[in-house]
Order: C-alpha cells, then structure tokens, then sequence
C-alpha cells in the first residue's frame, strides 16, 4: 500500500461521480474519468498481475499502449473484454477485473514458486526441453501454464461492429502539441483534416506538463482546434488507436467507446504526430511493483490525481525530469532526484544526488528500497526516465527506414523513406515550442524533414550494464532478462530478429515499447556492434491490440462470403426443401422428411418414371449478341459455334490457353446475331472474363457484346417421360421440337423461352422466364406435377441422373490436367483447321502421350457396394501407384446398382479390363467400362 | 491498400481488379506452324521485372481489360492505358 489520491489534483476525473468496481473480488474505488490503471494506483494497489514465465509480482509501469504489466480480463454488462490493458480501459461503476496469469490471484499466486525454478528456465527453454517427446505431450501442460488471460469460448462478442470507408485530405496521427498544431494550420489552410487519438482526451504530453500555447492554456489550443477542424469539415476521433498504415495512403483505425467502429481513412498526406515513450532502466529487480515510468507518474499525477507513493526515487539523465520531480514534491510526495549527469544544479525541496546511479531494487512483493551508488536508501517508489524512444511504427509500417542519431540517442525517421510528414516527439523532437513550429509548418503543406535539430542539452545515454549483479529485466511482459539476451548472443542469435523468436523479447501486447531499445542496445553491447548495426526488428500491424470482431466486422458467419440465393427460395422452403451450398449458391438439395440419402434416391426413381422438375436458375445465361458473335464463340470455344443454325442448341466446352477443360454446357443459337451460352453455374464470372479478354484483345468490341444476364431469369427443368404431358397441363404451349432445339414462345404475357436439353438423359424441357413471372411458371408447373405423379426433385437427385449417364461436372470429373480427348471429344482437335483457345496446348508432348488419365465408367461385382469417391486405381500387377482416381459415385435407383465415373490412366483402352481400386488400406476389383450406364443408345431423350 | 487506376472509370479500390497477364506476349499463331518451346514460353515464361513492369489488369466492376504499369518493388503504379486501339 503506497499509491494514494491528491486530494485536489486530476484534471480529468470527476469527483462528484464515485465509482466501484471489483479487483480480484476486491472493491476499488474510483473516479468516473479513473483508468482502471489510475484507480488501482490511487487505492494503493500494488500487485496488479503476475509475470509471464516466472510469475514474479508485477505492478503499473506506464500510461498508455506501453504498458506491459497491467493486463487484465475485464466483465462488464456481459462483456467478456480479455486482454485489456489498466492504462487503456476506463474504469466503470459494476465492473469485473480480474489479474491473469496467477492462481488463485495477483497477490497470493501459488505458480511463484516458478521463479525459484529460473535458474532452469532459460532463454530457449522451449526448444531445448521439450525434445525427447513429440510436442503434443507437452502441449496441454504449457498452455494451462502460458498466455496472459483466457479466452471465454462461451462468450461470442456481437458482429456489430460498424465498418466505414472514408477519405480525407491530411489525416494527422495524435493529438499532442505537434499534432494539435499540424491539425490546426491545416484546417486553417481549408484542409478536410481528421485528427486521429489513441486517448479519450486531446493534448498528449500537454495533458501531464501542461503549460502556456501562444501565451494561453493549452487546452484553448485544443478546443480551437478542434472546431477549427469541424469548421472546415473534417473530424476528431478521440479514443482511435490508429493501427495500421498501408500502400497509397490507407489507413486503419479502431474506434472504441459506446460508438465503437472499424475505420479504413484513405488520406492524400499524413502527418504523424504519434509523440514518444519513456525508457526504462536496468538495475537488479527492476520489475517490482512500485517502479514506473516517470511520465507515467507525471500522467496518473495531472490526470487523475493518483500518485505512486510517499518515498519516491527518480532515476535520470535529462532535464526533462525535473519539472516531474517538482510535481510531485509540490504533490505532497518526498522525491530524492537521482542524476547519473554530474554537476546538474538542486531543485528546491528535492534531495538530490548528481553522478549517481541505482544498482538496485529492494523488496519482495513491491519496493522497499534501492541501492544506490552502493548505498541503501529507503523508499516505496521508484521511477525510471531512460530517455525517449520515438513512436515510429506507422513509419515504419510504411515502408520507412531509420537512422540513428548519436547525439539525441534515438532512432529516428530517415526523411523521405516513406509518405508521410514525421514532426514532434516522433521524430526526436522533445522541446514545446520546436515541436508546435513543425507541426504548425507541416500542417500548412511544409515538412520538418530536412531541418537540422535544435541544439539539445547532452544527454548521458543509459545502456544495459550486464556486469551488475542480481536479474535485470529487458523485457516484462515476456520475462526476459540481460542473461537471457546474453545467453542468445552466446549461441549465435545475434541478428535482433532472431533475438527476438529466441527469447520473445518484444513479442505480445504491448509490442516491446518499453523492451525494445534495451534489448537492441544489450546485444549491441555483446556483440561489439553499434546500435543502427544491430537493427531494429519489423514493425508489422496491428499498432496495438484490435479485436477480431472490429477488423471483421459484421464479414462473419453467412455473411463471409454471402451465398446467391435463388429467386423461388421461399416457394420452395414451403414445398419442404432442404437447402445446401452448390457452387456459391444456395439450391434444394432434397425436398421432403427424412434421411437425405433416401430422398435422393426416391426422386432419382420419381423422375425417369414419370417426372422431375428442379431449379436450374443458376445455370448461365451469357449473351452473346453481334454480328461478330459467332467468330467470338468459335474462338472461345472448342467446338465451333458458327455452324450452328438459329433454333438448335449444342454442345461446347471452353478450354484455357493451357488446353484444360475450363467449362462445359450448351449454347443455344437464338437467331444469326444472339447467342445465349450456357456456364456452369460456378463458371459464369470466369467464362464472362475470357469471352471478354478474347472480344476486347482479339475479335474487337464493335461488333459483338457479352451480357452476363443469369440473374435476370429463373430457369426450371422440367424432366421425364412425362415432360411433354406436365408442360401441357401447365398451360405451356410448347412449340415442336426436337432433342436441342429451341424457341421462344409467349407465356403470361411475357416470353418464355424453351430449350429442349438434357442434364438426365430424360427428355428435358429448360424453361427460362424473366424473375416476374417465376412464381407463376412455378405455381403452374406445381398443379401440374401432381397430376402426374411427379415431384419436385432437388440437386442431389439430379446429380444421380447425370452419373447415371455418365453425363460430368467440371472440376469433379475433371482436373487441372484433363483436356477434351481425354473425355472422348478429340473430334475439333483432328479437324479445326482455325484458331481457337488452348489449341496449340492439344499437341504438346504431354498431350499425346498415351498415359493421359482419361474418364471411364466403373461398374463393381454383382451385389457390390457403392464405391468411395476419391478411392484409386491401381495396377492389377505390379508396384501399387495411381492410376487415377474416382471422381463422382452413387447408388444408382434406376440401374438398382451402383455406378461411378473414373479418371483413369490409358482408360479408353482398357474398356472391360478389371481395375483394382485402393481406399483406405482396402482392395477392391471393378470393371471398366464407357461413361454412360443407363440408355447408352439415348432412347429416353425422345420421351 | 492501393488505388489502381482504370482508364475508363479512374482511380478504384485495388479489390475491383484482378492481374491478368503481363502485357506485351503476342500470340503465336497458326498452332501448326508454333514449336513447343516457343508456346510453352508463351504460356510460362515472364519476364517478371523488379521494377517497373507492364501488366494486363482486369477491372472487375467495368469489365475492362487495360494495361497498367507499376512498379513491383515500391508499388506505385506510373501509367494506365486502354487495350492498344481502344480509346477510353
């Protein structure tokens, strides 16, 4: 218990709005405008969590999206928020929050007892230990023990998050002076500027040191700029973590709060103002509770009133400190100002010790002292000011590079690696009034790039000193150590991207903020490297932790990737069907009670006896209308369009420039100018696209046009003996035609077009409507059906039709070798003598040899089972190898047998042959027969 | 993500767009009079430059087939025109 409340201070919490909420089962009390990190520091709240691997007490260190200690699971009104850190969530009457990592909670945690075990837990201990079994056997164990919080799998967070595209023309990254400065002239300029903040409040580094802008306050700076901003129509996102920067100015950002949203900004000019994060420093057990980050102090201090302790420590080497210590003397604090700088004049009130430095951290479960240039000091509170590391990661993450600057002892932006203007903190700029000047001259249209840094005072850099003695953390939310980034460079890990698998340094939420720096400049130091020859390691995306469910947004579940759906879905959910996904689109796969399989099977039988009637809609509807029409069909397609006469429909495939089949089905030939081409259903886009690419690179685009118009019709198939007699009853006055012919006729007054081809075998009516006439073609063709005995039948049956007759699908019967001689249509490869797609592929080697997988029937033993779609062929004698493989099998009810298509190697030469088929370490025989099983002679296609 | 432009409807969401194939491969024809090696090099082999490279690009949303040229390394993409003979 050190942390208490200023009685008056803490601009930003509201002390006529208390606040309770629990801390492992503990009750806190807080502040409305209280962090959860700034309540638990003003009650007293030390512990806050428990370390990673050794599960050492841990306390708050930061401010921000810094922060690696206080991570918590938070409840709140049924929201399950794992993985919340103190300094970002606001505290809130009723909440729930519980410390992760330690059992049964933060104070009294039974796994402490994994510190003793340090000595065997090294750097690399994973990969060294768990070797003699396979991983699985430690897996349970080490991920019971690993991870910070858990994942509720109950609890499934709403897809509600709202997703917004927009642009702007200057989008300006935090809302520090630099930033508020940059937004303001910009505006001023009539910019639409966004002005984006990770923090619920606007004013960044201003909001702990405070201070005079142009000779008033400063949050008149932030309130004028912020109407100046509205004024000129662009907008203010506070408590916006920008996370990501990617190609030609996109950028994404997670809004949180009542209001919460997903945001994709496509700026024309950024300007990043992201400011910039304390160091820590590196002395024997710098992870206890009770040392923090001197700004952070600073923070909680102005913000919320909240101050560490009584007997603080402030360990520095830069001016920049002393106006913290002066606070929290004034704060009512007792400070001793420790300055590793000699000479550096006294501040009033404040102990102070110039030339010194801190060895040590004394205490167990929080700091009861330290050791001091070799003396021992008593005191509750540490607070570290390593120096500052730039924010540079939406810099980097645009491709920007880095320099180092030796006398600011930071990594800063190298001008002109990436598109944005760095100004302020982020680019090493520490002082006030520098800082407002480049952001007020990159908001004009200016960038501070070239401009030589103002003369700063020299700081003495702080470095990882390894001969000390006693464990010095780099890394706290990873638990590493100095001896673990020794260890790694020992065994060769020296590059800092190796480093940083081998030990996790850097890795988890808070991204190596505070760890980063210490650890690259510890393997400089063992390496006899310098820092920028050491390197950084990448910054990628996300800048800090997003859920899943913002980035995803309501893109989740049926919404991923949205099926097509049918224009009759309802009419046939009410006639019992039962849907599946066919190809992209939701089609009845059976209609009716029971087991799928047997309905099948059922309307199998129900539509070669007497009649079958199924939705066909997604099957293809391209246009094909011009003069040129017919040259562009021939040169798609592998079988010539040109000679087919108006009325009559045929048969076509589409090859790839590779020769493989892409698609098969009907073109109907309306008149000499229109053709209608019939896509597989999954096809249409891409046979649209290569229609396309041949009329626009090679027929040209005057004289022929593709429409893809599928969805403008609703197709039913109407199939069987008693085809004929159910169009009749429905009223349809089917025009005389022959087996692939086809006529428009009038219908309801609309037109209806008829095509008399079959997917069955069976004499088939397609029967193609405009969208407004479908439920009366399907109410007609219902009455209809009973009266016949027929039924409506659903994907699955006509599946079995088809197999039946040997009749394939693209890219079940075929794969990514298949070519049209393989399935017996070498026809226009011996005759064409014209140019068509994928013609030259016909007659490579490879497309002549006679080991080609080519499609076959299979027909299995009297009284055989169904064979397994997948099983492969195998030689009869010799070595076992693939032959080939069974590409579609059903039951067959018309046949009472089972059949099956087959791709197989040689396989047109070996029709009668016996074939042995391998699944699943079983052998199996069956004979090799042609495709078509049911009416090889096509009887049935007359009725 | 980046902003292609089409030359018929101006500067688009990169997913409106899909590669095609890079620009500059004549077809070689009649089949008949073509070697293996001169169409299987038209079918596979690229020139696939680090740098500033000539593409066909497919604009979904319009139908469009356009050439585009853009730079494979820093991705920024320098020109966009129509089809040879086709002006947008």
């Amino acid at each position: 218990m050190s942390g208490w409340r200023h009685p008056d201070l803490g601009a930003e919490i509201d002390r006529s709005k208390p606040l309770r909420f629990t801390f492992d089962g503990q009750t806190i009390e807080g502040f409305e405008g209280d962090t959860l990190a700034s309540a638990l520091l003003a009650s007293g709240h030390r512990i806050l969590g428990r370390s990673f691997k050794y599960h050492r007490p841990r306390g708050l260190w930061g401010m921000g999206a810094d922060e690696p200690n206080a991570v918590f699971d938070v409840r709140h009104k049924g929201i399950h928020w794992p993985n919340a850190r103190a300094t970002l969530t606001y505290a809130q009457d009723g909440m729930r929050v519980a410390s992760v990592n330690a059992w049964p909670n933060a104070r009294r945690d039974l796994f402490g007892v994994m510190d003793f075990a340090q000595r065997f837990l090294p750097a690399g201990f994973y990969y060294k230990t768990f070797m003699r079994l396979p991983w699985r056997f430690y897996e349970p164990l080490i991920r019971r023990m690993a991870g910070l919080g858990r994942v509720d799998p109950d609890f499934a967070p709403a897809a509600d998050s709202v997703q917004v595209a927009a642009a702007c023309e200057v989008l300006v990254i935090g809302a520090g002076p630099a930033g508020l400065a940059a937004a303001r002239s910009a505006a001023e300029t009539g910019r639409v500027v966004w002005l984006v903040e990770d923090a619920r409040h606007l004013g960044g580094a201003l909001r702990r040191r405070g201070g005079e802008i142009e000779g008033t306050p400063w949050r008149d700076l932030a309130s004028q700029t912020q109407k100046t901003v509205k004024r000129a129509g662009g907008r203010v996102l506070t408590d916006t973590t920008l996370w990501g920067a990617f190609d030609h100015g996109t950028f994404a950002a997670w809004q949180r709060g009542p209001h919460h949203r997903h945001w994709r900004i496509r700026a024309e000019r950024c300007i990043l103002a992201a400011g910039g994060i304390e160091r820590p420093l590196w002395f024997a057990n710098n992870d206890l509770p009770g040392i923090l980050s001197a700004e952070a102090a600073l923070h909680h201090l102005h913000a919320h009133g909240a101050v560490p302790g009584k007997k603080i420590l402030l360990a520095t080497a830069t001016d920049n400190s002393y106006p913290v210590a002066k606070a929290l003397v004034d704060a009512g604090a007792d400070v001793t100002l420790i300055d590793s700088r000699n000479d550096t004049p006294g501040l009033e009130g404040v102990t102070h010790m110039a030339g010194a430095r801190i060895e040590a951290a004394l205490g167990r479960h929080g700091v009861t002292g330290a050791t001091v240039s070799g003396k021992h000091f008593d005191c509750d509170t540490i607070l570290c000011a390593g120096g500052t590391t730039p924010t540079v990661h939406i810099w980097c993450q645009a491709g920007g590079k880095l320099d180092w600057d030796e006398d600011r002892d930071m990594l800063v932006p190298r001008p002109g690696t990436a598109p944005m203007t760095v100004v302020g903190a982020a680019r090493g700029t520490l002082d006030l009034a520098t800082a407002l000047q480049e952001g007020k001259g990159a908001g004009a249209g200016g960038d501070p790039a070239g401009d030589t840094f103002p003369a700063s005072d020299p700081a003495t850099p702080f470095r990882p000193d390894t001969s000390l003695p006693g464990r010095q953390w780099v890394d706290l939310q990873n638990d590493v150590t100095l001896k673990d980034v020794g260890l790694a460079a020992r065994e060769g890990f020296t590059s800092v991207e190796h480093l940083k698998r081998y030990t996790t340094l850097g890795m988890a939420t808070d991204q190596g903020r505070t760890s980063n720096f210490g650890g690259l400049a510890a393997m400089a130091t063992l390496t006899n490297r310098t820092i920028p020859e050491t390197g950084t390691t990448t910054y990628r995306p996300p800048f800090q932790p997003v859920p899943l469910s913002a980035i995803a947004g309501p893109a989740r579940g049926a919404l991923y990737h949205p099926l097509k759906r049918l224009a009759l879905e309802a009419s046939h959910r009410a006639a019992g069907a039962r849907f599946r996904e066919y190809g992209g689109w939701l089609r009845p796969a059976v209609y009716g009670v029971g087991d799928e399989a047997t309905l099948a099977q059922q309307e199998a039988l129900a539509a070669r006896k007497t009649v079958g009637v199924y939705d066909a809609s997604p099957l293809g509807k391209l246009d094909v209308i011009g003069p040129d029409a017919a040259k562009l069909l021939d040169f798609a397609g592998y079988i010539r369009m040109s000679t087919l006469k108006p009325g009559r429909a045929r048969y076509g495939f589409m090859l790839s420039e590779t020769g493989i089949v892409y698609d098969d089905g009907v073109v109907l030939r309306l008149s000499d100018t229109h053709f209608v081409v019939s896509a597989s259903s999954s096809h249409v886009d891409g046979v649209r696209g290569r229609l396309e690419d041949a009329r626009q690179d090679r027929i040209g685009r005057g004289q022929v046009f593709v429409h893809d118009v599928t969805q403008g019709f609703v197709t039913l198939t109407v199939t069987g003996p008693k085809a004929r007699a159910v169009c009749g009853a429905a009223g349809i006055a089917l025009p005389d035609l022959a087996h692939m012919g086809v006529a428009e006729i009038a219908y309801k007054g609309g037109k209806m077009r008829v095509a008399r081809v079959s997917f069955t075998g069976d004499m088939s009516y397609e029967l193609s409507v405009p969208t407004e006439l479908a439920d009366t073609l399907r109410a007609d063709l219902d009455r209809a059906l009973t009266g016949a005995e027929g039924r409506w039948i659903g994907l699955e049956a006509v599946m079995i039709l088809r197999a039946e007759k040997g009749f394939i699908v693209i890219g079940k019967d075929t794969d990514g070798q298949t070519m049209p001689q393989d399935l017996s249509w070498g026809g226009p490869r011996t005759k064409r003598a014209d140019e068509y797609l994928g013609k030259r592929s016909l007659f490579t080697p490879a497309a002549i040899q006679d080991t080609r997988r080519q499609l076959v029937g299979l027909r299995v033993p009297e009284g055989g089972s169904v064979i397994e779609t997948g099983a492969h062929l195998i030689p009869n004698h010799g070595p076992r190898r693939s032959l080939g493989f069974v590409t579609s099998s059903y039951f067959s009810p018309n046949l009472g047998r089972p059949v099956a298509l087959a791709l197989l190697e040689n396989g047109h030469a070996k029709i009668g042959a016996e074939v042995r088929l391998f699944n699943d370490g079983l052998i199996r025989v069956a004979e090799v027969t042609p495709p078509c099983a049911f009416d090889p002679k096509g009887e049935r296609l007359n009725g | 993500m980046q902003h292609f432009p089409c030359p018929f409807c101006g500067p688009r969401d990169e997913t409106e767009f899909h590669f095609a194939v890079e620009a500059g491969h004549a077809r070689p024809e009649p089949a008949a009079a073509v070697s293996d090696a001169a169409w299987s090099s038209y079918l596979y082999e690229n020139a696939s430059p680090k740098g500033s490279a000539r593409e066909v690009w497919l604009h979904l949303t319009c139908g469009e087939y356009f050439i585009m040229t853009r730079d494979t390394v820093s991705r920024e993409v320098t020109g966009s025109e129509a089809l040879p003979g086709h002006a947008p």
